[in-house]
């Protein structure tokens, strides 16, 4: 659905059920350079069992005008924006990879809006190899190449996507390259690399937590995932074996059994 | 710093399959089954909903089809492909995914006869009109645009005339027009062209051709590029506006450079149903392990055929983009730098008869109506592939009556010259050996 965000045409996928605010809300905030799709295959799920969901297109990104964020903290806050724009006062968020440190970020900006924090593919800093972040700024579509490259376990390179016929490496480059890679990737690789609050806020999270961790993630290794889940007070985890960093498609079936636990344990349905 | 993902003959190889998800197996499996168990009512719900990935029922998907699909979409450079029981049936379902009654195509004229006929008589039936132009007329593609036109189709070289479209060019007039460029591949398969990187947005294949190479098994196969901006006009409301058939759900909003995919599996394969069998799909694949290989073969020996051909006294003319004079050679080095395929089209002094008498009287060539299998064929398009049309459409597409179409195989060179000698010799004196 479309709706205005500090005055900004915002899109948010529902799940494919109508937004209604009277039921629990799970926002899904998508990493860098990404979009809402990103996210198929855990926002249907809940949407079609009680839940009213957002999975939403940063500024700048997916369906969404206006400009990129250019810092976490900046979009940390426009997810509280986010959450009172469609009338309601709490959501569960869920993040992934740069969304790890959006979403954390939120918490620490309102946290009497969040009521659950999952955090996929995370690290409490995401320090971007130099070379990458400038072929990002460039717009050069390498950039691309190589994120999915290491965004993607031994595994998810040879194929064997959840949904017949689709090939992970080359779905996830499309998204990023529906727009203007310096625009979105480029700002947000910035972002990353920039953003040093991480584990500051990690350590006053007082929240129901879950860290789902890729064991052969190479873009947040599995040693700074669980460094950060260690940071958080109560924190659980999670690893998925034989999975990369993109979790919530390499494994989508896995990642959505512990979100769904994890959900449904701390933001029942009432 | 170079990004470490597989390349082309590793993916023809490994793409698509990981034996730790199938007992350690090596070889692909055959899942010979119709369908599959769900792990209980939600996860049955969560399948039929399209929340979750994963096999119902094979006429939409099996994992052995599935792991064709990964391949030749990790081959061609898509994000994702839907494989069908023949090249045929991944057109019309390519057609009624992108199409509503009323609206209308433009298509080069130089095609399979088959698809010629889908285009001409059998699309109108659910009322999707086509105006054909030649493949080299670029301008007439923009000229034949309608308001009502969903997209452009054609075979980037011809069949059987040999013809080029231009593809990057064309694909400027349909980018403009806000309509999706749609490319036949099967005579390139994505060893001599991806074209993705030319500015196709879907792109077909009957794989029964070269991609088998084996001659044993129909099947077709859409993929899309993820090019495409479905939601950039009012042109495809099957798309972007909820479907009743899954709960309101827009496939573009919702799974964007794999929508079309989706929608043509959601609901063509879910109403239509030409789905591939899983043998088939086994034999496919078991063609695409040697793909780079036998096109090199393929194009070398085609090369030599050419010029055999084009120094014969019995041949009038030879057709090949690689062959000196071609009007399209300049376009087919740009866009097909690894060759110009082994199609070979030729005409044969004497006309009919002669080209007849030649077909009767070569041996190791095989006379049937199959192009890319790994053995030499040879056919008359006139009296066979293309003899449901009538002479003014014969003679739009590019067809003549001593036009003999070939596709050079395998074999060691010089054989196939000796074997066409033989059918030379004969064509001299058609009226006393056509019939032997």
């Amino acid at each position: 659905m479309k709706f205005k965000v500090r005055g900004i045409e915002t899109f948010a996928s529902t799940g494919g059920r109508p937004f209604d605010k009277n039921k629990p809300l799970i926002v899904f905030v998508h990493g860098s350079g990404l979009s809402h799709m990103v996210w198929v295959l855990q926002t249907r799920y809940f949407a079609f069992r009680g839940y009213s969901v957002l999975a939403v297109d940063l500024p700048g990104h997916g369906l969404s005008s206006g400009k990129s964020l250019k810092t976490i903290e900046e979009m940390g806050n426009w997810i509280g924006d986010v959450i009172e724009a469609v009338g309601c006062k709490q959501a569960s968020l869920v993040g992934h990879s740069q969304g790890c440190l959006v979403t954390m970020e939120c918490v620490a900006q309102h946290p009497e809006k969040i009521k659950t924090l999952t955090l996929m593919g995370g690290a409490s800093a995401i320090p971007m190899n130099p070379e990458l972040l400038s072929l990002a700024e460039k717009s050069n579509p390498k950039a691309v190449d190589l994120m999915m490259d290491f965004a993607h376990g031994p595994a998810g390179h040879f194929g064997g996507h959840p949904v017949p016929g689709l090939y992970h490496l080359n779905v996830g480059s499309m998204i990023v390259q529906n727009k203007e890679i310096k625009d979105t990737l480029g700002v947000d690789f910035r972002a990353c690399d920039n953003y040093k609050n991480g584990p500051e806020i990690a350590k006053k999270l007082d929240l129901p937590t879950i860290s789902i961790l890729g064991a052969q993630d190479k873009m947040c290794r599995l040693k700074d995932g669980k460094k950060l889940a260690d940071m958080i007070k109560g924190s659980e985890v999670h690893i998925i074996e034989n999975c990369g960093h993109m979790m919530l498609l390499e494994e989508a079936d896995q990642t959505l059994e512990i979100l769904k636990k994890f959900i449904l344990k701390n933001d029942p349905i009432k | 710093m170079d990004p470490k993902t597989y390349k082309f003959d590793t993916l023809s190889l490994h793409a698509g399959y990981q034996p730790s998800k199938n007992a350690g197996s090596r070889q692909i499996p055959i899942y010979q089954t119709t369908s599959y168990m769900f792990d209980d009512v939600d996860h049955a719900a969560a399948l039929f909903n399209l929340e979750r990935g994963g096999h119902i029922y094979s006429r939409m998907s099996n994992p052995t089809v599935q792991v064709l699909e990964e391949r030749v979409c990790a081959l061609e450079g898509g994000t994702a492909a839907l494989a069908t029981a023949s090249g045929m049936s991944a057109i019309f379902l390519t057609i009624m995914t992108l199409c509503n009654a009323g609206d209308h195509m433009v298509v080069s004229s130089q095609l399979y006869g088959g698809t010629v006929n889908l285009f001409r008589l059998t699309l109108p039936k659910f009322g999707i009109k086509t105006t054909f132009v030649k493949p080299r007329d670029t301008e007439g593609f923009k000229k034949a645009i309608q308001p009502n036109t969903k997209g452009i189709f054609g075979e980037l070289v011809g069949n059987p005339g040999n013809e080029l479209m231009n593809m990057p060019e064309v694909s400027k007039i349909a980018k403009e027009a806000g309509i999706p460029l749609i490319i036949d591949s099967t005579y390139q398969t994505p060893y001599l062209c991806r074209p993705f990187e030319h500015g196709a947005d879907l792109v077909v294949h009957s794989l029964t051709k070269w991609m088998s190479g084996n001659g044993s098994s129909m099947a077709g196969i859409l993929v899309e590029g993820g090019t495409f901006d479905w939601m950039q006009n009012d042109k495809f409301p099957s798309m972007t506006e909820p479907y009743e058939g899954y709960h309101g759900l827009s496939f573009a909003e919702e799974f964007g450079p794999t929508a079309f995919t989706m929608m043509a599996r959601a609901e063509g394969m879910r109403d239509m149903g030409p789905c591939l069998a899983p043998q088939n799909a086994w034999n496919i694949l078991h063609g695409i392990e040697t793909l780079s290989l036998r096109m090199e073969k393929h194009c070398s020996n085609a090369l030599k055929m050419v010029e055999y051909l084009s120094n014969h006294e019995s041949v009038a003319w030879v057709s090949h983009a690689s062959a000196p004079g071609h009007p399209d050679k300049e376009l087919a080095e740009k866009i097909l730098p690894k060759g110009t395929g082994s199609m070979i089209a030729f005409g044969i002094k004497g006309g009919k008869e002669a080209g007849a008498a030649f077909i009767n009287n070569v041996k190791l060539a095989s006379h049937l109506a199959n192009v890319g299998d790994a053995r030499t064929l040879v056919i008359h398009p006139a009296s066979a592939t293309h003899s449901q049309m009538d002479e003014a459409t014969l003679k739009f597409a590019g067809l003549s009556h001593d036009m003999i179409r070939l596709s050079v195989g395998l074999e060691d060179f010089e054989d196939i010259v000796n074997d066409f000698e033989d059918g030379f010799r004969a064509a001299k004196k058609p009226r006393l050996v056509a019939n032997k």
